[in-house]
């Protein structure tokens, strides 16, 4: 006799926060995607050198954080996804397109999720610089900025005055600027990670930033930067950059 | 509707067949089946265990340590365990965990082996391919929320590069000079990455084998579920080299002087 078994109580949980945080910012025609290098697992770092940010394509820069198994996995997925949209159209998906297949992808496991928060930044095709930021079940929005994950709290509310000008009073007779250059924005995102690395335990180690430049855009603005390393082939066409720095390891 | 009238079970009226003599066969099953039943089985927990394992990098290559004990709970249940295993000629696995699980992904590995041997392309696997195996296997698992309960680390050299992995039950993985898994995260780990982070280029195979020594030790002075019985695996351009049992030196002579937690009178 076999006897109806009950369903138990499950102890095993699938999922592990593995601390971080990443952060994105457009300007008018370039974006800059940047992300610390360690990984946790509560109290103990785990390495000091894990990257969360990833180029998919010339003009497509994919940040990830949150469980570290499912990023992993997830970007393994987009980049397969994108490679046969190169096999079958024998160009690189549109970066509109790369966010709308990144809810998609999400979404199709909603009831089982990928436990990460996505940025993806890049080129549009119309040249502007663009930010998406997702949830882990696939709610996204194009937006200027966005930091996510461990240190969101601390560094989000830090853009929203920088890069938005939020509670700050222009002088009188002139306006905020709508974009600002890329050397500002570079040192924003250095400062926004010192300062994360300063108040939260789970941010440190290195920084990564990559830079994407629209189609014909100089390099103006990354010329005296220490260190920027090019990563595409060519110059025609969008270009991304890759700039490294330490951050405190304690 | 059931259709197999052996499922309707023996007559009713006990004057048919008194002392049930009617023979039933085994019969179909033709119950609803309940989805959830087979999933009690699933949820597990480690049962006989392994403790930490210790890796670094040093000069010529990758050098692991693992004691060879396999608990039983609080029971030191089995004493001449290996719990560091060579696949192929370039990678050595160290596992903690559950034992059972361990022999299981041995298998797994033993498995695509013989398939590689076999398959005689001029190509072999190193310690990169076989830490993206293990780590597909192992996030595969916990995605059938079915897990194999280990932490592992992979270490190896090829091609004239070194290379040390972890990856562990939630299918988690890492690169790192050092790594240890289980309670050597919290003991040895920051021994380690004081003797070993910027000098992975300099320390010799000796003062590797020496950092890995005293890691022990302090693990065995301090993990209640560690043996003094420990193995060395090195792994070099000359191929993986796994020691025999070493005893780890200790001494209690300090215990003759701390005085107000025992039965002394002074």
């Amino acid at each position: 006799m076999d006897s109806i078994a009950h369903p138990t109580q499950r102890q095993f949980n699938p999922y592990s926060d593995n601390g971080g945080t990443i952060l994105a910012i457009a300007g008018a025609d370039f974006t800059v995607i940047a992300g610390d290098t360690r990984q946790s697992e509560g109290y103990s770092i785990q390495t000091r050198y894990a990257p969360k940010v990833f180029p998919l394509t010339d003009r497509a820069v994919l940040a990830v954080n949150g469980f570290a198994a499912d990023g992993n996995m997830f970007v393994k997925k987009v980049k397969q996804r994108l490679e046969w949209y190169r096999h079958a159209h024998s160009k690189d998906m549109p970066l509109r397109a790369i966010a709308r297949l990144i809810q998609t992808m999400l979404y199709a496991r909603r009831f089982f999720p990928f436990y990460v928060y996505n940025i993806l930044g890049g080129i549009e095709e119309d040249g502007t610089g663009a930010v998406y930021s997702f949830d882990p079940v696939g709610s996204y929005e194009r937006e200027a900025c966005r930091a996510a994950g461990a240190a969101q709290s601390l560094v989000q509310p830090f853009l929203d005055n920088q890069i938005y000008f939020n509670n700050q009073q222009p002088a009188p007779g002139t306006s905020h600027p709508v974009h600002l250059p890329l050397p500002t924005i570079l040192s924003i995102v250095i400062d926004s990670f010192t300062g994360a690395t300063e108040r939260h335990i789970e941010v440190g180690d290195g920084l990564e930033m990559y830079v994407v430049l629209a189609k014909g855009r100089g390099v103006q603005g990354l010329e005296d930067v220490r260190g920027v390393q090019e990563l595409s082939v060519t110059e025609e066409g969008e270009r991304i950059f890759v700039i490294r720095r330490d951050l405190k390891k304690d | 509707m059931d259709h197999f009238p052996a499922n309707w079970g023996r007559p009713r009226n006990d004057a048919i067949d008194l002392y049930a003599t009617h023979l039933l066969h085994p019969r179909p099953n033709n119950r609803a089946k309940d989805a959830f039943a087979d999933s009690v089985q699933r949820t597990q927990q480690p049962i006989v265990t392994g403790t930490s394992v210790l890796a670094i990098k040093f000069k010529d290559g990758i050098m692991m340590a693992a004691d060879n004990l396999a608990s039983y709970g609080s029971l030191a249940r089995f004493k001449d365990v290996q719990r560091l295993q060579a696949f192929g000629d370039y990678t050595v696995i160290g596992a903690s965990g559950d034992m059972s699980d361990f022999q299981f992904i041995q298998r797994l590995l033993d498995d695509i082996a013989v398939a590689e041997i076999a398959a005689q392309d001029g190509h072999d696997l190193g310690p990169v391919e076989i830490h993206e195996y293990m780590s597909q296997v192992m996030y595969g698992r916990r995605s059938k929320l079915d897990p194999l309960w280990n932490s592992l680390i992979i270490g190896g050299f090829k091609d004239g590069k070194r290379f040390l992995s972890y990856v562990d039950l939630l299918g988690t993985t890492y690169t790192a000079s050092t790594i240890a898994t289980g309670y050597g995260g919290y003991i040895a780990q920051p021994l380690l990455r004081k003797a070993v982070e910027g000098y992975e280029d300099v320390l010799t195979a000796e003062q590797a084998r020496k950092i890995l020594e005293d890691s022990m030790r302090v693990l065995f002075y301090r993990d209640a579920r560690s043996l003094n019985k420990y193995q060395l695996a090195t792994i070099t351009a000359a191929g993986v080299q796994i020691s025999d049992s070493l005893h780890l030196e200790t001494s209690w002579d300090f215990a003759e002087g701390i005085r107000g937690y025992g039965a002394q009178t002074q």
